[in-house]
């Protein structure tokens, strides 16, 4: 757009460079082999699939999408927990946006405002805090989502209500951790994935050490990367050096951004106030140990799990819904039967058709037609 | 909510440490800057924010290296088209 | 999977959104005045179905008819903005400047306005006096009267301050007839201008998000620029304003009504550094932000450049621009070549990103 530069976004989204990579890329792809790439953060799915990235990569090159988006991976039940808080008195639920449109059992957060119940849009946790400052008959609530590029943020808010000691505000956390989630993917037998493209902004939090487990044991090079279009090109293109090399290491691409011990502030602030739950439940994926976070103890008054004897509903995905397979990669979102039939944005079955990180909402509204099929719209 | 976004720190909050106003492209938000206080962030500093929060300052540096590193795969790849014309026009 | 199999997936659901919408919520939502998806379900499957006649048929903007000789447009718009008050003008002049830019976009002069009032119990009458200036100021300089009116009063919490509604009535005196089926394969799609700026404006002045920035709105009447734009481009196809669900929306409907393609190039779309700014920050697109003093327009190819050249002679179109174009396959779908050289989709909105914002 013809908007005034953004620095450190439109260097990144040149496609001269963008050609040179695709060359190199082309280069290292040796003849008759296939290469299954992961990325495992949603929001790689999204640059992919919103930028065409998949029209400069050859056939050879496929990418799979990982279970790295945090709304995707919230199972029903932990929905209707949600919006049975928000049904309570004097309680007003806020949660970030994408949250709003997804299903649980009896509709989704938007159906329950329909229906009466106070929830607010939010960016920020921090605006969550003002709102409970602002409003001390509420009971505010929020709605704590996200992988470990979002838990510090949680964590800082909760500290922060501490030191102001508000009364009226508690957080319902839902954060869950990534490797985890790596591991249950690689320990399914049928996946055939040579490379990892690596969350970079989890990694900002974590540093890139965590995975080192799935270079040296796993023999699976892994590069964690940027989010613009050519940090994602640079990171096939360093995956595939390493392949053609016969190397399996964990690479940083995402230098200007990721430090490669992470953010020890950040691990610090979530160790101090939270702690892992012994399981949780990820949708598609099942029960995990260790894969997710609560509040501890010593901070009970800002969990509203504590404090609203939340029912714990435990609730099946619908019969039809094949997010859980989406998710482990095991098919791409149009191999799903009710993909843009049953489920499309506007009427979703699943998580996946509902976050702007899902793979399925990506793939149906920005993916459809890749320049391929359209090679005559594009030329002509 | 992998959405982290560069933004150019414009001033830190003299009132309420740890608050910084952060621009990104013209539109100014209040951001936490509490978990990039060992960078020392000031003025001018880019960081990547996300939900409110700075999660790392963006090392500019950094940021040239990758950038004359993709530039030389573009060159290379200039180079051999060029390379390739000149052969068949031989 | 063999990629013919992908392609009968994809034809499957073509297929599917072909078919006539269905109204299957029990409650109204949000989403569904927000433009896109929703919104043209529930007018296409809920009133189109109940009122169901020739003049509504078409579901463009204004309903054109002859009496008597005379060839009129007639439009309704209804304004619930929040806040009421925001950088760059007031409920008043989107209820005078909407309404007029619905007619001047059929190629209509208009005329006359009417105004309905909606007032809260305990709204301030200072207020009231102050929207009522903005509309008389806008609607003189639109060159429209504003000729009968109602006003209701309804309890406290009943209404958020105040909804207006203004309908009004222009006349067709020059031989154009524009439609959105009227798109061909070689036209070219113009903007009148940067977008996004009333809608972000707009997010920003609620407060909630604790963004700032210089962005006012665009609110403008737009007849002197449609008339600048037939002048220079006599073969104009469809002209509309961007509001609700942005430019993305009408390229949408444009694409389904002609059933052509419409390709759009994602570097020659004009966006302010702040729009894209809070944009990104949001996360959300600047195409299916809401504009109100722009319009979209197609034009015949060869007449393009003229067009926009006459346009940046006039205030408020400097930032006029050609966007994309035409083309006949896949026939209604909107495609954007984006900046880094790649294609991506751009669907009709679903879900309400910026809620009342016009």
């Amino acid at each position: 757009m013809t908007a005034a530069g953004m620095r450190f976004v439109d260097e990144f989204r040149d496609r001269e460079k963008a050609r040179g990579v695709a060359a190199q890329i082309a280069k290292l792809c040796e003849p008759g082999r296939h290469y299954g790439l992961m990325e495992i953060c949603g929001g790689h799915t999204h640059t992919i699939y919103k930028h065409g990235i998949e029209d400069y990569l050859p056939e050879a090159v496929q990418l799979v999408h990982g279970p790295g988006c945090p709304v995707c991976v919230i199972p029903m039940g932990r929905v209707d927990d949600a919006i049975w808080i928000a049904e309570q008195e004097g309680v007003t639920m806020t949660s970030f946006g994408d949250l709003l449109r997804v299903p649980g059992s009896r509709g989704s957060f938007l159906d329950a405002k329909a229906r009466g119940c106070d929830i607010r849009m939010v960016y920020s946790p921090l605006d969550s805090l003002r709102i409970a400052r602002d409003n001390p008959d509420r009971q505010v609530v929020f709605m704590a989502i996200g992988f470990e590029t979002t838990t510090p943020s949680t964590a800082m808010t909760v500290l922060r209500a501490a030191a102001e000691g508000l009364e009226n505000f508690s957080v319902f956390c839902n954060h869950v951790t990534i490797i985890p989630a790596l591991q249950a993917i690689l320990a399914s037998p049928d996946l055939h994935i040579d490379g990892f493209i690596g969350p970079g902004h989890v990694s900002t939090v974590i540093g890139c050490e965590p995975y080192r487990f799935i270079a040296e044991e796993r023999g699976r090079p892994f590069v964690v990367a940027g989010f613009e279009p050519l940090d994602i090109l640079q990171s096939i293109q360093m995956l595939l050096l390493q392949l053609h090399e016969g190397r399996s290491e964990v690479e940083n691409q995402y230098t200007r951004v990721v430090p490669w011990e992470g953010n020890q502030k950040a691990l610090q602030a979530i160790d101090e106030v939270m702690e892992p739950r012994p399981t949780f439940e990820w949708r598609g994926l099942g029960w995990i140990p260790d894969s997710a976070m609560r509040l501890r103890e010593r901070y009970a008054r800002f969990d509203a799990e504590r404090i609203f004897q939340v029912p714990a509903t435990r609730v099946a995905d619908p019969p039809a819904c094949q997010c859980g397979e989406v998710l482990r990669g095991m098919i791409k979102p149009w191999e799903c039967r009710v993909f843009g039939t049953a489920c499309t944005p506007e009427t979703p079955i699943g998580t996946c058709m509902v976050s702007s990180e899902g793979a399925c909402a990506a793939y149906y509204n920005f993916g459809r037609f890749s320049r391929q099929r359209v090679r005559q719209a594009s030329s002509a | 909510m992998c959405l982290g976004i560069p933004g150019e720190v414009v001033r830190l909050d003299a009132e309420r440490p740890g608050m910084a106003t952060v621009n990104v492209g013209g539109a100014r938000r209040e951001v936490n800057v509490m978990l990039v206080e060992e960078d020392r962030v000031g003025p001018g500093d880019w960081v990547l924010i996300h939900v409110g929060f700075a999660l790392a300052k963006i090392d500019e540096e950094e940021a040239r290296l990758t950038l004359s590193h993709l530039e030389e795969m573009g060159q290379a790849y200039r180079d051999e088209l060029r390379a390739i014309a000149e052969s068949r026009i031989d | 999977m063999s990629e013919r199999t992908e392609k009968d997936v994809l034809e499957r659901i073509e297929r599917i959104r072909r078919r006539p919408p269905r109204v299957t919520d029990e409650r109204i939502t949000l989403a569904h005045g927000a433009g896109g998806k929703a919104t043209h379900t529930l007018i296409e499957a809920l009133f189109l179905d109940a009122f169901r006649n020739p003049l509504l048929e078409p579901l463009e903007d204004q309903a054109v008819f002859t009496i008597g000789g005379a060839r009129l447009a007639f439009t309704t718009d209804t304004y619930v903005v929040s806040p009421l008050f925001f950088p760059g003008g007031d409920i008043g002049d989107l209820a005078v400047n909407g309404t007029v830019n619905d007619l001047a976009v059929s190629g209509a002069r208009p005329l006359y306005l009417s105004a309905g009032f909606i007032l809260e119990e305990g709204f301030p009458v200072d207020d009231l006096r102050r929207i009522a200036a903005s509309m008389a100021a806008a609607a003189q300089r639109a060159g429209v009267q504003i000729v009968t009116g109602d006003t209701k009063v309804v309890q406290r919490g009943k209404a958020d301050g105040c909804f207006v509604n203004t309908a009004g009535i222009g006349i067709l005196e020059r031989p154009v007839t524009l439609s959105a089926s009227g798109a061909r394969p070689g036209d070219a799609v113009i903007v009148s201008g940067p977008v996004g700026d009333h809608g972000i404006t707009i997010m920003l002045a609620r407060g909630e998000l604790g963004i700032s920035s210089d962005l006012r709105s665009d609110t403008a009447p737009l007849t002197a620029l449609v008339g600048l734009l037939l002048g220079a481009a006599p073969q104009t196809r469809f002209i509309r304003d961007a509001t609700r669900g942005g430019v993305a929306t009408i390229c949408n409907e444009l694409a389904q009504a002609s059933q052509v393609a419409v390709v759009l190039e994602e570097e020659a779309i004009p966006v302010r550094p702040e729009v894209r700014g809070a944009s990104e920050i949001l996360g959300i697109d600047p195409l299916y932000v809401a504009c109100e003093g722009r319009f979209v327009a197609v034009v015949a190819g060869g007449e393009a450049e003229a067009a926009v050249a006459a346009l940046r002679t006039h205030p408020g179109g400097e930032g006029a621009a050609v966007i994309g174009r035409i083309a006949d396959d896949p026939p209604g779908l909107v495609l954007v070549n984006t900046g880094f050289g790649g294609m991506r989709i751009v669907d009709m909105l679903v879900g309400d990103p910026l809620p009342r914002i016009c």
